[in-house]
């Protein structure tokens, strides 16, 4: 008898997405959405969609989800685990929603130790508005305003928000992976299962992910050359591995 | 609580607030409204409710967006440069359609400006604010009761049509304190939120946004909460009116002003002339229709404001050239008294001789 081995996720709907082929979302909304499943937490699940590539996050994730303002996410996801205690609240933001526009919700949210889930994803690059700099953006690398690649003296360094964040008592777990190959892949899984439990097990504190994830397009790149750059050049930059908890 | 009780504004507003049912509230520190976030900070807790100092205003409105997502009561108040950081998430709750309060103890403008009392931001709360097509229910208290009363009902109006309702109180309201009966709960019987985030338990996922990129249906989107808006135009409009029956001059002033509007009229009817006043209690909608009315007798208006003069362009839109509109005001904190009011009355009205 044929067994069954592999299949979508129940969280996950059924359906084609927007994302650029090759992209990270679709490994990220995966992931995501099978910890959902594995930990039976949908019905008290509140997901917050950002403003960047995965804004319509709400299409893939079927969870009760809102679409929030750009980089507002962690106060948003404040305003409702407050008044909400006993569900469970998770922000999925870029790094231009995060690391630029959105930078002091995400600090004051961890400062505040506001016990929410945080998915952060890092691919160097605004995607949904044609490839520009973000934060993260390393040195030397072209974008759709870096003609002549980042340099310190015109656009500043690559800012590591998830360092900045372990400094800080009111975040309780950061850690960054990588969606750059199967050993870390799983990793990454295991850490957002990770964040989720801490939240449903009331550890008090922000708990956030940072996956960093391949943007073929806006990298200029294949997709395997796009999952080598994280290995070979983007870690360089963003070290792998826990950084709290 | 229905006996009567010596508060000031600012706390007043605060405790109707919480009798109405309020489960979160959300503020950053900003003259002249600081006691709302000191009262609620003591309060709020006590009720075992949420209070949170965010770290801006910015915050503050997104952690109401969160809340009010969720189906609680929720709400922040402000003044005036605070309000301005705030335009960009009361346009996203007006897209989203969620229900929550917003209070403006208005100062001086623009810019820093100063901490005293003003109604300059009448233009960013009535006109929209934010961008996109929108409307916000506008309240316009003139008294420490009203303030309180407007926040309980702008409670329950903003569950009723999902919309953000503001009440646009300015320095002296906040600040001063008079005599008031705290509101108690209405008990009006409001729609199920059945849109809230609330897990998707046994039901289909809810999805709470302001963005729709298929074909047209941002057009669409439009047009249901203009919809809406006309609704809540034939129900929910608010005016008082003070000797307008007979009057020659008809004054239009919300507020503080209208307060002083009110013994100006009176110092001018003890000189023979015929003054009225209409006060707009809803700013948003406008009481239009009853000022046209007005106008169809031959009246002058004059509309006294605490700016340069922003509510007397819905003033005139509403008389539409029947009738003489004046306007007397001063911006930047000053205010305005009865004398310099009555003088104004007295400069558009020829002064009847009795003696004669």
């Amino acid at each position: 008898m044929m067994q069954k081995v592999f299949t979508r996720p129940a969280a996950l709907k059924d359906c084609t997405t927007h994302y650029c082929p090759g992209c990270g979302h679709g490994i990220a909304h995966r992931l995501v959405m099978e910890v959902i499943d594995e930990l039976s937490i949908r019905g008290k699940t509140i997901g917050i969609a950002p403003v960047g590539c995965a804004v319509l996050a709400y299409d893939y994730m079927d969870v009760d989800m809102v679409e929030v303002a750009h980089g507002r996410a962690p106060a948003v996801a404040t305003g409702m685990k407050r008044t909400n205690p006993d569900k469970i609240v998770f922000s999925y933001q870029g790094d231009g929603d995060l690391a630029a526009i959105g930078t002091a919700e995400i600090i004051h949210a961890a400062h505040r130790a506001e016990q929410i889930t945080v998915v952060f994803i890092n691919n160097a690059v605004f995607g949904m508005t044609g490839g520009q700099m973000a934060p993260t953006t390393t040195l030397g690398q072209i974008t759709a305003t870096t003609p002549d690649g980042r340099t310190p003296a015109r656009h500043g360094y690559p800012l590591q928000v998830s360092e900045l964040l372990a400094i800080l008592p009111g975040a309780t777990y950061v850690e960054r992976c990588a969606l750059c190959s199967i050993p870390q892949i799983k990793n990454a899984k295991k850490a957002l299962k990770h964040a989720f439990e801490l939240q449903m097990n009331n550890a008090k504190g922000l708990s956030l992910v940072e996956l960093l994830s391949p943007c073929p397009t806006y990298w200029r790149m294949t997709p395997p050359d796009a999952m080598l750059w994280i290995q070979n050049e983007m870690t360089k930059v963003f070290p792998l591995g826990k950084l709290k908890g | 609580m229905t006996e009567k009780v010596l508060m000031c504004g600012n706390e007043a507003m605060a405790e109707a607030a919480i009798q109405a049912g309020l489960d979160a509230y959300f503020g950053y520190p900003i003259t002249p409204q600081n006691e709302v976030a000191a009262y609620m900070s003591k309060r709020m807790p006590e009720q075992g409710r949420v209070f949170i100092q965010s770290e801006s205003e910015l915050a503050a409105i997104n952690m109401v967006f969160g809340a009010a997502a969720t189906g609680k009561r929720a709400m922040t108040s402000s003044s005036s440069p605070g309000i301005s950081l705030m335009q960009e998430g009361i346009s996203y709750l007006a897209a989203a359609e969620l229900p929550c309060v917003i209070v403006n103890v208005m100062r001086g403008g623009p810019g820093l400006g100063n901490i005293c009392p003003s109604q300059g931001d009448y233009f960013q709360s009535v006109k929209g604010g934010g961008h996109g097509d929108y409307h916000c229910i506008v309240f316009g208290p003139a008294s420490v009761q009203e303030f309180a009363d407007n926040t309980a009902l702008a409670f329950d109006l903003a569950d009723l049509y999902k919309i953000p309702a503001i009440i646009l109180a300015d320095g002296i309201i906040g600040q001063m304190m008079e005599p008031l009966t705290i509101p108690k709960k209405s008990g009006t019987k409001l729609p199920k939120k059945d849109w809230a985030l609330t897990g998707a338990q046994a039901r289909k996922q809810n999805i709470v946004r302001s963005l729709w990129l298929a074909d047209g249906a941002v057009e669409r989107h439009n047009y249901d909460l203009q919809a809406k808006y006309r609704q809540i135009e034939k129900n929910e409009t608010r005016c008082e009116q003070y000797k307008v029956e007979d009057a020659d001059i008809v004054l239009v002033a919300y507020g503080i002003s209208a307060r002083i509007s009110r013994g100006a009229v009176e110092k001018a009817r003890e000189l023979g002339i015929k003054a009225g006043l209409i006060r707009p209690i809803t700013l948003w909608p406008f009481p239009s229709e009853l000022i046209s009315k007005a106008a169809d007798e031959s009246r002058i208006f004059l509309t006294v404001e605490m700016s340069c003069g922003q509510m007397v362009q819905d003033v005139r839109l509403a008389v539409s050239g029947k009738a003489p509109v004046a306007f007397w005001g001063r911006p930047g904190g000053g205010i305005p008294t009865v004398e310099q009011v009555l003088e104004k009355i007295q400069e558009i009205v020829k002064k009847p001789d009795k003696k004669k």
